[in-house]
């Protein structure tokens, strides 16, 4: 298949039926018990800065053990599974001083994941499997000031942000991936420098059309995300991106993400993803929502009508997607609504004239 | 149906806004967001932001300010507008928004290849866009060029570029008219007919304009102008123009415009020859100077006014405050109607409509209202005799009756009767039970007087416990009205969370501010709209109060030990100085002219709801007008303040030696330190600290036991003395303007004379810093050193602190200053607090904190727990009704 019958077969699926994502990479990681020794791995022995914690390099230095991860996830039924790339941009990879192989890490993590999906997609030919190109937040905001006494102090620029994701996006688009995932996102403006890179790598590059997929996270009970938005707001401000789908995921667990996927449902005129951690954190910082529990959850938001696409973030493991793909088989998909034309702008509130 | 018209902010523009060019010229950010802050308040739905000026770098400028914006919610909130006539500036303001802005302007001045690569650019960073109507050619100026030219740029976005027509606005450009050209007679015309057509023709695309380029030959001349903008924006709306940029909260109404100037400037956008002859533009520019806003044109008005029928002239006088004819207007209306009731149902009552109305149009402001009131009170004054022979009796109708009080252990009101005064205009009757008033006597006057609706009010933060439990009892013996919640530190989040819950019977609500108490009690006493009112209010506490138990869960706070580890660190290098004296000081009858110097105007303004930093309010556009009347009344008064001796300024101050005992201070009864006279209280920040920053407290500011000798100062002072006296005899005359003037002239007073006095103990008493200069900005930005801080404010949130110090000082005896039972100061122009040398000492603000300090104060204090959490409710970081997390969590 071409890249373009796989878009295609991707499209074709979201209309028959509720696409499952895989879960969680940083706990599967963290079972392994890997050593220092194998995140450097040959390429990075003499490092000088320590690399254990920084997963994203395993694509490079273990790709055994990310092709292992993204099988499991395909074999508990996931449509689709997210490259291991979540902070391979030369901003994020700073803090291991590992900011040259960001590029590296998105090819090699987009291939590792495209390989698993072409494997599984063979293996069961009626359900095809995707690869999505994850592009995650950065530990940077471009509308947060970086110091308390200076409200417009700003430690990167729109233009480094917008080069570190092009760089990335490069590298995923040449990996093979079948979409990208823009995920996690605190900060609406860095998520559009993101947008942006997409856009003119096709206009400038002659990349073909992937479709974008822009998944957002409300950090708190307050209902905005970290930079202010509304979700409805957040939905103004990316929508220029023509999504294929527009979700949240991450922070808060599904009870208290479920009224913002609701509103997302009722506002979005395309698809709906939703991928929440298993529950909140317990005093140790672990995830102890029972797969059972999270299947419950987004079986719910399915027989709702409110979701296209469910899957898992913090927490969650090919047990808790085992559990998903059961739960939402055979379930129609939300059906997406038509809405009136009208001028939709966004400061951290929406604004609609009709 | 009325169409929308989205209103554009338009301050914020280095072209349009002198001010706001010289606050980004000099780099006053602080006051520049301020401008763009009164914009969005006064209802701006987007904000235009330029900085195309020659001596700025535009583009860092750009960038600057909109980085600035994203950090207030309250301005960030609404989308931003990125005006500029440069590429480059636009596009650096696009790489500062998160949300979706809208680009103002592109056009295809330079040719279609750079039109569509702006355009393109647009779309990527998610932009809707002002696209002129601007050719190769030139800018298009007759209704034919506009509409061909926009027709030909819509093609191109949507056809071409793929951009959604729902985002396009179209500005066809809006040039001045009344030139004294001929060829530019036309020009609102062509607007006008452009915009219908383009409307018509392409579908979803909406138009804009900049308004005040219409009237830019009238300019120095703004009522004028504008009455040219509203003239002209009628006949635009109603041609389709969907917004446009102009000083949000000064768009006059088209209906208010003099008849005279309406018509001559009509003659002028529509392009008409006058029916009396000549050329439109001649006949404005003749009539235009008589409508400008100078004294010129008071007296010629005055005399016009005269001239009027009678009602018209008492309308005339209560819409202007002027009391000078209303007796004799009064009596001549009296004379010409059958009852002395109908000339209050008649020409008054509609007069106060027009105040109503113009009130809540935004077009009036607080002290002008309120002074609407006094000539009405002296008009219906005036009729009382009359309407008592007739013997009637009968009350006249009234729109509903409203009982108002300040709670049990509070005194202060000027905001209440603020309220009151102004509910008054609005034909309500309004029961006012003054200050101090306990919950048995507001219901048992509430049931007496048979009353539509009750109104709370209090300023101190234990009045929020007091409210609670007034609607507790409320509830407890049966009331089933309405209940309305003000005053400066009652919150909606306060309301929802406490008090709504313990008056279910019927509606709680809270009222902002005076501007919304009208509307608040006309809705909850109307038939039809009651319901709904009620229902939405309630629905939007169900969500505040969802909102705050979020937020309740989601603060951390720092253990106490932790944060007594991280305490703020005083330099102990130099010997603490010692003060002149110790032990107390009085000052009986202090020089209320000297006084005078030392008063910070800006809050005397915020009282009356007029926003702006004094003396730049007298001079602002929105509010300079009100202010500068408001100004003049004051000055008035307070001349006669000093010069007659109305109130007495009492004060006593004092310093003792004292040392940190941990987050307590001890107090001596002398040198040798060893005699406990006191031990004063304090609380210490538990917000997370990031960095070297340190979790205050006021304990920190003092040496500790075993450091170096330290001192501490207290201080109490009152200009309140015969402030109720003077207030009680001008509302008995009638006059509530000048009963709420003196008590807020008797505020800054008290304030003034804390100042002053600080300045003394600085200079003098305490003697630390002798050389320091007088200099009023100085004093009110805070820029010397030592602090004064007053218990019940940030940086010690517990009133109850006031009792010791009280004590220290043995304030009620020195100064007649008497504390209430929920530590709030009698007479309420009172100010106290204590004084700390220490040149690292400064304001902070407690925040909230955790119940492990606050069952520690408890033990410090000698209270329970409970005690403490009902003295300390307002900053809780925890729901003390909730049972404690585990330790754990």
């Amino acid at each position: 298949m071409t890249r373009q019958d796989r878009i295609a077969a991707l499209k074709r699926a979201a209309t028959q039926r509720i696409l499952v994502l895989d879960g969680a990479w940083g706990v599967m990681i963290q079972r392994q018990g890997l050593s220092e020794a194998d995140f450097r791995g040959e390429r990075f022995a003499d490092h000088t800065v320590h690399l254990r914690g920084n997963n994203d390099v395993l694509c490079l230095t273990r790709p055994d053990i990310i092709a292992g991860l993204h099988d499991a996830y395909f074999q508990a039924g996931a449509d689709i599974s997210e490259t291991n790339t979540f902070s391979a941009t030369w901003i994020a990879q700073r803090d291991y001083s590992l900011e040259s192989a960001a590029y590296d890490i998105n090819l090699e993590g987009a291939k590792l994941a495209r390989a698993a999906a072409d494997r599984w997609t063979a293996k069961t030919p009626d359900k095809p499997r995707f690869a999505a190109g994850s592009i995650g937040p950065l530990n940077v905001m471009l509308s947060m000031s970086s110091d308390v006494n200076d409200p417009g102090a700003r430690t990167v620029t729109f233009d480094q942000v917008y080069e570190a994701y092009r760089e990335q996006v490069r590298g995923l688009y040449e990996g093979g991936v079948d979409l990208f995932l823009i995920e996690t996102i605190t900060d609406t403006l860095n998520c559009k420098a993101a947008i942006k890179a997409i856009l003119d790598l096709r206009d400038e590059e002659g990349h073909e059309e992937l479709p974008i997929w822009i998944s957002g996270t409300i950090t708190d009970r307050s209902g905005r995300t970290l930079s202010g938005q509304t979700v409805e707001a957040f939905w103004n401000s990316v929508r220029h991106a023509r999504p294929f789908a527009i979700g949240l995921n991450c922070a808060l667990g599904a009870d208290l993400m479920r009224p913002h996927i609701a509103e997302l449902s009722r506002i979005a005129d395309t698809l709906v993803a939703a991928y929440p951690n298993a529950g909140l954190p317990n005093a140790m910082g672990q995830y102890d929502e029972e797969p059972h529990q999270t299947a419950c959850s987004l079986h719910e938001w399915a027989q709702s009508g409110i979701v296209n696409i469910v899957g898992g973030c913090c927490g969650t493991t090919p047990d808790h997607i085992a559990h998903v793909a059961q739960s939402v088989a055979g379930m129609a998909p939300r059906a997406v609504p038509e809405r009136p034309t009208a001028m939709r702008l966004a400061g951290l509130e929406a604004f609609e004239l009709a | 149906m009325r169409p929308i018209f989205v209103n554009i902010g338009e301050r914020t523009n280095v072209t349009g806004s002198a001010r706001f060019r010289k606050l980004v010229a000099e780099g006053d950010y602080a006051a520049a967001l301020s401008v763009a802050r009164q914009q969005v308040e006064a209802g701006a739905q987007i904000i235009d932001v330029n900085m195309d000026e020659g001596l700025l770098d535009s583009k860092a400028a750009m960038a600057a300010f909109l980085n600035l914006i994203a950090a207030e919610p309250d301005i960030a909130r609404v989308p931003v507008m990125i005006d500029s006539s440069k590429w480059e500036i636009i596009e650096a303001g696009l790489r500062c928004v998160q949300g979706k802005a809208i680009v103002n302007s592109i056009s295809m001045k330079a040719g279609e290849a750079e039109f569509i690569a702006q355009a393109k650019q647009c779309l990527r960073y998610g932009a809707a866009v002002v696209v002129m109507a601007f050719d190769e050619e030139g800018q298009a100026d007759t209704a034919a060029r506009k509409v061909a030219i926009c027709e030909r740029a819509y093609r191109i976005l949507v056809d071409q570029v793929g951009f959604p027509p729902e985002d396009i606005i179209f500005d066809p450009n809006i040039f001045a008219v009344a030139t004294g050209i001929e060829e530019h007679d036309n020009y609102a015309v062509d607007f006008i007919e452009a915009t219908r057509r383009i409307k018509q023709l392409l579908p979803y695309a909406r138009v804009s304009g900049g308004v005040s380029n219409v009237s830019f030959s009238f300019r120095g001349n703004e009522p004028v102008r504008r009455a040219i903008h509203s003239v002209f924006l009628y006949h635009a709306i109603n041609a389709g123009m969907d917004m446009g940029i102009v000083n949000a909260g000064d768009l006059p109404v088209y209906d208010d415009i003099a008849p005279e100037l309406r018509e001559a400037v009509e003659d002028v956008i529509l392009n008409r020859r006058p029916k009396t002859g000549g050329s439109q533009t001649e006949r404005l520019v003749d009539l235009a100077p008589k409508y400008k806003g100078d004294g010129s044109k008071v007296q010629v008005a005055d005399q016009a006014w005269r001239s009027l029928p009678v009602a018209e002239r008492l309308a005339h006088a209560l819409v202007n405050g002027v009391t000078e004819f209303i007796e004799a207007d009064t009596e001549e209306a009296r004379l010409s109607v059958e009852r002395p009731l109908h000339v209050i149902e008649g020409p008054l009552m509609d007069g106060m409509n027009i105040v109503g109305d113009l009130f809540g149009a935004g077009k009036m402001f607080l002290p002008q209202v309120v002074k609407s009131a006094r000539v009405m009170k002296q008009a219906v004054a005036w009729l009382m005799p009359f309407m008592e022979a007739e013997k009637e009796g009968k009350p006249r109708e009234q729109a509903g009756r409203i009982l108002m009080a300040t709670v049990k252990g509070d005194v202060h009101d000027i905001g209440k009767n603020i309220v009151g005064v102004v509910l008054q205009c609005n034909n309500y009757e309004v029961i006012d039970l003054g200050v101090m008033v306990p919950a048995d006597r507001i219901l048992d006057e509430a049931k007496a007087h048979n009353v539509d609706i009750i109104g709370l009010s209090g300023l101190i933060t234990p009045s929020l416990d007091e409210m609670v439990f007034v609607a507790s009892e409320m509830e407890r013996r049966g009331f089933d009205i309405p209940l309305l919640i003000g005053g400066a530190t009652t919150s909606k989040t306060h309301t929802a969370v406490k008090i709504a819950p313990a008056y279910r019977a019927a509606s709680t609500t809270y009222v902002l501010d005076a501007s919304r108490a009208v509307g608040v009690v006309s809705q909850l006493l109307s038939k039809t709209d009651k319901a709904a009112f009620e229902a939405q209010t309630r629905a939007d506490y169900v969500k505040v109060r969802e909102q705050f138990a979020r937020g309740q869960e989601q603060k951390t706070r720092t253990p106490i030990a932790r944060a007594r580890a991280n305490r703020f660190a005083i330099d102990l290098a130099a010997a603490p100085p010692k003060p002149s004296f110790t032990g107390t000081r009085t000052f009986d009858s202090y020089d209320l002219k000297e006084l005078a110097k030392y008063i910070d105007w800006t809050p005397f303004f915020s009282s009356w709801e007029l926003v702006g930093r004094f003396p730049d309010i007298l001079t602002d556009d929105v509010v300079g007008e009100a202010a500068s009347d408001l100004w003049k009344d004051a000055q008035a008064m307070l001349a006669r303040i000093v010069e007659e001796n109305w109130f007495q300024a009492r004060g006593v101050v004092g310093f003792w030696p004292a040392q940190s005992d941990g987050d307590d201070i001890v107090v001596y009864a002398d040198e040798s330190r060893s005699t406990e006279l006191a031990r004063l209280h304090t609380l210490r920040q538990q917000m997370a600290k990031t960095g070297d920053k340190a979790n205050v407290a006021l304990s920190d500011f003092i040496a500790p036991i075993g450091g170096p000798a330290d001192w501490i100062g207290g201080f109490a002072v009152t200009a309140g003395h015969g402030e109720p006296e003077v207030a009680k005899r001008f509302k008995e005359a009638g006059d509530d303007y000048s009963a709420i003037l003196a008590a807020a002239l008797a505020d800054r007073l008290a304030e003034a004379f804390a100042e002053a006095m600080h300045h003394r103990v600085r200079a003098e008493l305490w003697g630390y810093a002798p050389d320091e200069a007088f200099d009023l900005d100085h004093l009110i930005g805070e820029k010397y050193r030592g602090i004064r801080p007053a218990p019940g404010y940030p940086a010690q949130p517990d009133h109850t602190e006031k009792a010791t110090l009280f004590k220290l000082l043995d304030a009620e005896a020195q100064t007649g200053i008497e504390l209430t039972e929920s530590f709030a100061m009698s007479p309420a122009a009172a100010v106290s607090g204590l004084y700390f040398s220490h040149p690292d000492a400064h304001y902070f603000g407690v925040g909230r904190i955790d119940r492990d300090q606050v069952s520690d104060y408890a033990a410090r204090k000698g209270w329970d727990l409970a005690m403490a959490e009902r003295w300390l409710a307002p900053i809780l970081s925890y729901d003390p009704a909730a049972a404690p997390r585990d330790a754990a969590a």
